[in-house]
């Protein structure tokens, strides 16, 4: 692996990460980390997208005319999420369900548009792909980290099974009922990008 | 009757707060939020959006894609379901909404049109636009409950961006720690809001 395609794929995960640096779509990051399981398929189901459609758009990225261009990444943007939609349905159905709203609005999660625009309109397909997959991997990175915690300090559960035993079942964990609601996601996010940045120092803002 | 729409507007603005509660718009939301000014605009503009735009989908889905709807045609269409061409119908919708009102913004008033600049094409691809006109299928509302419903959302989401602009103007004076500066105390006050907004939780008229 030479050091360009390397790069595509692991500086989105800490030198460049969509969500903590480039203020990417958070939106539906946030709202499907109340369980380890959605924000694994939905980290999943993000990456194919982005993946595909940089594919996609880097592929016909030198006939498409600069003043439609947003229309013509929306066009395939929709048409690959309206894919991952009805696959999601046909196969994980309950996940699907739990997942609402949070799957059509990949179409408008600026990950895939902020890519397409960025990368795959100067660059070949096959570096386009895996800039995809290095993207979808930071976000993925991100919503996994902050759905561990969720599920662990909320329900003392992971992937469903629980972990720490419930006061309300002759356990000793009194369940943070915090966890599972909005709030909670801003925190863990906002103690998340002050980590990377103490340690990272150079990713500071300058005010 | 009156009850049941109020009650709607109320869970949109307050309970179900697009930005604090559903984290829809949140890109925009944290990008155009450092002063409180532009957020009023944009949290103008929004609100008109979602209020033109959900309604419209509403009609779209009802009038043309869902299960039958295209009976009307002919009786051979009675079993045509479109329903998966939503998700396309709806950007498309909003896309060009953003676009008539960006012209009709230009044409009548070029103050405020000047004022939002480079946010106005931006509201087309804003989550909260999509994200509400996705409820409002999801929860299969009418278009009497799908009108107060975007606009309740639009009054919601300007209502966060502006009280959220004028919690960043005041922090500027404030000794936050350098790698929490920016996006990290943004996130963090944003959580402390959403906090707040919980109180409204179970209100019901």
């Amino acid at each position: 692996m030479d050091k360009k395609t390397k790069g595509a794929l692991i500086d989105p995960l800490f030198n460049n990460n969509p969500i903590a640096l480039q203020v990417l779509g958070i939106c539906s990051a946030l709202a499907v980390t109340t369980k380890l399981e959605t924000a694994i398929v939905m980290s999943i189901a993000l990456t194919l997208v982005v993946a595909l459609s940089n594919t996609a758009i880097s592929l016909i990225r030198n006939h498409i005319p600069g003043s439609i261009r947003i229309i013509v990444q929306l066009t395939i943007i929709a048409s690959l999420v309206i894919l991952t939609d009805q696959i999601l349905r046909a196969f994980v159905f309950d996940i699907a369900k739990q997942l609402s709203v949070f799957v059509g609005l990949i179409i408008t999660n600026c990950i895939v548009m902020g890519r397409a625009e960025a990368f795959a309109m100067a660059n070949g397909p096959r570096l386009s792909f895996i800039d995809g997959i290095g993207n979808g991997l930071g976000y993925s990175l991100v919503l996994i980290i902050v759905a561990f915690f969720r599920e662990l300090l909320g329900a003392g559960k992971l992937f469903g099974v629980q972990v720490l035993p419930l006061v309300t079942e002759d356990g000793w964990y009194t369940p943070n009922g915090m966890m599972v609601m909005s709030p909670s996601a801003f925190f863990l996010i906002g103690v998340f990008i002050w980590i990377l940045r103490t340690y990272k120092p150079d990713q500071m803002e300058k005010e | 009757m009156l009850e049941h729409y109020l009650s709607l507007a109320v869970k949109a603005i307050f309970v179900e707060n697009m930005a604090l509660a559903f984290f829809l718009g949140m890109c925009s939301f944290l990008a155009v939020s450092k002063k409180v000014e532009t957020a009023i605009g944009l949290g103008a503009a929004v609100t008109f959006v979602l209020a033109v735009c959900v309604p419209l989908n509403q009609l779209l889905i009802n009038g043309l894609l869902k299960e039958g709807a295209l009976a009307w045609i002919s009786p051979e269409l009675a079993t045509l379901d479109l329903s998966f061409l939503s998700l396309l119908a709806q950007i498309g919708t909003i896309a060009a909404v953003v676009q008539v009102v960006e012209m009709a913004l230009d044409r009548f008033a070029p103050a405020l049109y000047n004022a939002l600049g480079v946010f106005l094409p931006l509201i087309a691809v804003n989550c909260a636009i999509l994200g509400a006109s996705l409820f409002m299928e999801q929860r299969e509302y009418n278009l009497g409950e799908a009108a107060v419903f975007g606009l309740g959302s639009g009054i919601g989401w300007a209502l966060a961006i502006i009280a959220l602009a004028a919690i960043r103007e005041k922090m500027r004076y404030s000794n936050v720690p350098p790698a929490l500066r920016g996006l990290g105390i943004t996130f963090i006050v944003t959580g402390l809001m959403a906090l707040g907004f919980l109180a409204f939780s179970g209100i019901q008229l």
